[in-house]
Order: C-alpha cells, then structure tokens, then sequence
C-alpha cells in the first residue's frame, strides 16, 4: 500500500492491479459526527419520553432504564449503525462517507465494537475530540486512536456513476473528419494526457466562469491546433469549444460509430 | 495511444452491469451463500473488471470510468478477498464459557500485570494511610468514606430496613454504567503505551488499599469483607480484566522483540481485546445488581457470615469460568503470541 500526497489510499490488489481510496479528513469526519450527536440526542430524548410512560408504573425504574438507555445509546449507536450498513451511521451517510477496513476488506463486528469503545479516549478532553483530532490530523492515513486500534480508516463512499459521452459529444457533424489522415496524424501526436485535458475541460465547462472558460478553451484549441493543422476551411466559423469538442470527438470515438 | 472509449464501455459493459448486480445482491443479504458456479463467474468478472481498470489506467484519462471501475473492483475484492474468519451463527453460552475465558488465558501474562500494578497500588495506599491518617482526605474523595469507620459501621447497622429497596435500582444502573467506563477507559488508555491503563489502576489500588487498612486499622475487617466481597469479588476482577485488555494494546503498540507491523500486532489482538472488555462489561452488570441489592445490607438484616460466603463462592466460580472453562487439551497456558 501506498500513501500519497493527495490523501489516498492505494491498494495493490494480488491481481497486480491498483486503486485508489479517498481517505476522509477530521473536518468532514466531525461534520459527520455532529450528525451523529444530533441523531444520539434524539434517540436518547424520544426514549426518555417512553420511559416516562413507565414512570407511571414506577419512577424508580424508569429513571433506572434512562440511565442504562443512554449508556446503551451512546455506546451502540456506532457499533449497530457501522455494522449493518456497511461502515455508515447517518452522519457519514449524508456525508458520503463510510469506514472499512485499512486493508479494503469488509468491516469485521470486532473491529467496528473496538472504533467505537475507544470513543472515550478520543474524546478527550471532555467531549471536544482534541486526542482523536489531532491523531487523525497527523495520522498517515487520517486515522484516530480508534481506527488505529481497530485498523479501519473512514473513506469518500464514491458513487459508480458512468460518464456519458453521447450527452458530451452530441452526434453532430464533425468538419475535420473530411481529413482522415489529419485525424489519424493526430491521434499519432496527441498523448492521453494532452486528450484527458481536453476532455477534462468539456466536462466541467459548467464550473468556470464565462471569461475564464474562454479563456481556457482558446489556450487548448491554440495547443491542438499547433499539434495538428486542419484546412482554413474545415475550422471556418466554428468557435475554440466546438474545436476542442471535434478533437474530442476524434481522439474518443471511433470511425464506425461516427458512421 | 488513444484506446475507443466508446466501444470500449459497449463491450465491456454487460460484464460491469453483471458485477454490480452480483454485488449488490451480496450487499442486501451478507449470508447468502453462492454455489461453485456462482463463485466461478464472480470470480471471472472480477478479473476482467480488474483487466479493464488496468487497461483503462494505461491508455487513457478518463477519470469517470476509472473511478466507476475502481469502485467496482474495490467493492468486489473486499467479498473476495476476505479470508477472515465470520462467524454466522453466536452462541452466547459457547462465547461465555469457551471463547471469553480462552481469550483471557491465552493474555494471562496482561492480567498478571495488572495485579501486580493495582497491588503496588493498593501497598502505597495502605501505606500512606498508614503513616500519615490525615492523607485519607486527599486520597479517598468519596465522601461516606471519608468519615471514622467505625461510626460509619454503627450507622450502617442501625439504619432502618428499607424493604421496598427504594433508589436502589437507579444506584445499580449508574454503578453499571460508571464501572463500566472505567474498564472501557482502561482498556482504551493501552493505546497510549500502557501509561494511561497503569494509572488508572495504580490508582484503584491506592483507594482500595486505603480503605481496606482503614477499616482493618479499626477494627471493622469483618464489616470490610461483608461490605466489599460480594460485589468486590467480581466488580475488582472486572476492572483488572479492562487493564488486562489495554495491556494487550499496550504491546501491540510497542511490539517488543517482534518482527510484525504495527498493525497486524494490532490485527492479532483487536478480536481478544473485544471478548474480554465485553465479558468484563458483563461481569460490571452483575457486580452492579450486587452492590446495589446485596452489598448494601448488612446485618442484621444479612448476617456477615452469609455476605462473605457468598462473596467467596463468586470468587471461585469466576476463577473457575477464567481458567478452568472450555480448556481445550491442546490449549497452552500462558501468553500467546499473535
């Protein structure tokens, strides 16, 4: 395993092939928690007005099962939560976050019960998490004391959300297929990292603002068109983002699709 | 080199939509069980999956579908590549009485040591009541003790009976829930190289030392033993098993003369730690119920002769449980490493 600068953790699987886990921060993993804490104080207050009912039977015991309710609460919130579903309490759930094992394995019962027994410790001092945030602020794998014993860590749940290329790349007509060996010269020349950036700009056109977006996109057309130089012809009246969107089209879609 | 995306995503993704499904199936219910062929074809497209993340890592930049992939064969090689041993079926009899005192054994070495360190406590308590009476104040902060105990016997033995056992059932929750933080801090306060777990109990020693040569000093032993036994004999054994689980931490954090990381010492002991900080929180339950309905009465409501008895009835029973209970022949005594 690996651990590198953009706070991942990367896993060799025994197949010989890598991927790579977004560890989660103290500032988002306490977000979570506050969540939490607002889940724990709700439970702990509608129980506490069950246990009124009882107190009608007996006070004694309903002030008796308070006490064990809010111990067995604060306790088992975590531990029931993290095991049924698959590392999440509600906290890390709305956050997109989820502990699992440091090694990418299932969470074991024994290790979810250890993480959240060890809560005491990180709390400290009283209920602030000074101990378990400032391990895990300094912890190689942003772990906390709890995580460190039980060896999980909290990780970014991503989705598995395809990418949709026929949204990107509507089946419009493209200019500079009228010059297959200017395509096949650029896609000799073009590197995937050159293609990724092209690609990568499309797709988040929506987050740059107007003038930074044409600024972008006239730079990447510039940078294509001194790699490869279609016709006057074929790039006549066609914008810098309907450029970098044919030599998309060129570089990721095939000659029969196009067809 | 630029690979086709698009027919790349055709080809490959009937076998993706068949592992996320296969997935999500093993998601919704963690027993099912998947017969030879099954297995066969889980394991088939796992691997492709992982071929096309490796050739998608390779030949392009295509960050969306990496990162579905990778999704994909992380979920799909935590199911397959998890080895350890899930029990599907609890037995809280078999865990009683086999897997908590196995457990216990196997780390007897942690528990001696805290009884070395609650006694070295309980020596300097005992001491310094001892040599210096006005100390008691400092030491002993509860205060129903901190008063002469003989006077505190002479109440104790007159008070009035209160049948209906009034407040008792809150006193033994709170006594549950207090104790059992202790055990649970001691365990958890192992991460800090033991340190924490060695106060903590040095320092339960040093108020259960003062007290008991207190008591003996005035002459109350008698009183000590039918006050203290009862719960004592379970709730102080409780707590030293809650030292003896942060020992364990402890030296899976130091790790003296072993050649393992870290974090397969930690690996190693994690699943004992849990069994025994969990039997010693069911021990604090019935210590709890103890003191509240039983230690609290002394005679003559309860002839001390009856407390004590009972006391030392419990003591044997749960020495039997920790070291005479499901031994195995093959079982070794002592300290097992990893």
């Amino acid at each position: 395993m690996i651990h590198n600068r953009e706070n991942t953790l990367i896993i060799e699987t025994p197949e010989g092939i890598e991927f790579s886990i977004r560890l989660a921060g103290p500032i988002i993993r306490s977000l979570a928690w506050a969540i939490d804490l607002a889940c724990i104080s709700a439970i702990t207050k509608i129980l506490s007005s069950l246990m009124k009912v009882f107190s009608i039977i007996s006070v004694e015991f309903a002030m008796a099962g308070l006490v064990l309710l809010y111990f067995l609460v604060s306790i088992g919130y975590g531990i029931i939560m993290e095991y049924n579903f698959r590392g999440q309490t509600i906290g890390k759930r709305m956050f997109n976050l989820r502990v699992m094992d440091i090694q990418g394995l299932n969470l074991q019962l024994h290790q979810v019960i250890i993480r959240n027994i060890m809560r005491p410790l990180d709390k400290l001092p009283s209920v602030f998490y000074m101990v378990g945030g400032l391990t895990c602020f300094f912890s190689r794998y942003s772990q906390r004391l709890g995580d460190i014993a039980a060896n999980t860590i909290v990780v970014w749940n991503t989705g598995v959300n395809e990418p949709d290329l026929d949204q990107l790349l509507p089946d419009k007509y493209n200019s500079f297929r009228d010059y297959p060996h200017l395509v096949g010269r650029l896609r000799q020349r073009v590197s995937p990292k050159e293609a990724g950036i092209a690609l990568q700009a499309l797709l988040r056109r929506e987050q740059f603002d107007l003038i930074a977006r044409i600024e972008l996109y006239s730079e990447i057309a510039s940078w294509f068109k001194n790699i490869v130089e279609f016709p006057q012809e074929a790039i006549e009246g066609i914008s810098d983002e309907q450029y970098i969107r044919n030599i998309v089209d060129l570089l990721y879609r095939s000659e029969n699709k196009k067809a | 080199m630029i690979i086709d995306i698009v027919k790349f995503i055709e080809d490959e993704q009937p076998y993706w939509s068949e592992l996320e499904g296969v997935l999500m199936a093993l998601g919704r219910d963690n027993t099912r069980k998947m017969d030879l062929h099954e297995i066969r074809r889980f394991h088939y497209l796992y691997q492709r999956a992982s071929a096309d993340l490796g050739k998608i890592m390779t030949f392009s930049s295509q960050t969306g579908i990496k990162n579905y992939l990778e999704s994909l064969v992380a979920k799909a090689y935590c199911e397959i590549h998890e080895t350890r041993i899930h029990s599907k079926t609890f037995s809280p009899r078999r865990w009683f009485f086999k897997t908590f005192p196995r457990a216990f054994r196997y780390h007897i070495k942690a528990f001696y040591l805290s009884i070395a360190i609650t006694l070295a406590g309980c020596i300097f308590g005992g001491l310094a009541i001892t040599l210096d009476p006005d100390s008691k104040a400092i030491i002993v902060s509860f205060e129903h003790l901190t008063g002469s105990p003989s006077e505190r016997v002479n109440k104790e033995e007159n008070k009035s009976i209160d049948v209906s056992g009034s407040g008792m059932l809150r006193f033994s929750s709170q006594l549950m829930t207090n104790n059992i933080n202790v055990a649970i801090l001691a365990m958890a306060l192992g991460m800090t190289f033991g340190v924490g777990t060695i106060i903590v109990l040095f320092y339960n020693g040093v108020i259960l030392g003062a007290v008991a040569i207190d008591y003996i000093m005035a002459g109350e032993s008698v009183f000590l033993m039918g006050w203290i036994l009862p719960h004592g004999s379970i709730e102080i054994p409780a707590i030293l098993l809650g030292g003896q689980a942060g020992f364990m931490l402890a030296d899976a954090i130091i790790g003296h003369g072993s050649n393992e990381t870290m974090r397969k010492r930690l690996a190693n002991v994690s699943r004992d730690v849990v069994t025994i900080i969990s039997g010693a929180a069911l021990l604090l339950i019935w210590a709890g119920i103890i003191e509240s309905f039983f230690s609290q009465y002394h005679e003559p409501i309860i002839p001390y002769s009856v407390k004590i008895s009972f006391g030392i009835i419990e003591l044997i029973l749960l020495s039997w449980l920790l070291f005479r209970s499901g031994v195995d022949k093959k079982e070794k005594p002592g300290f097992k490493e990893g």
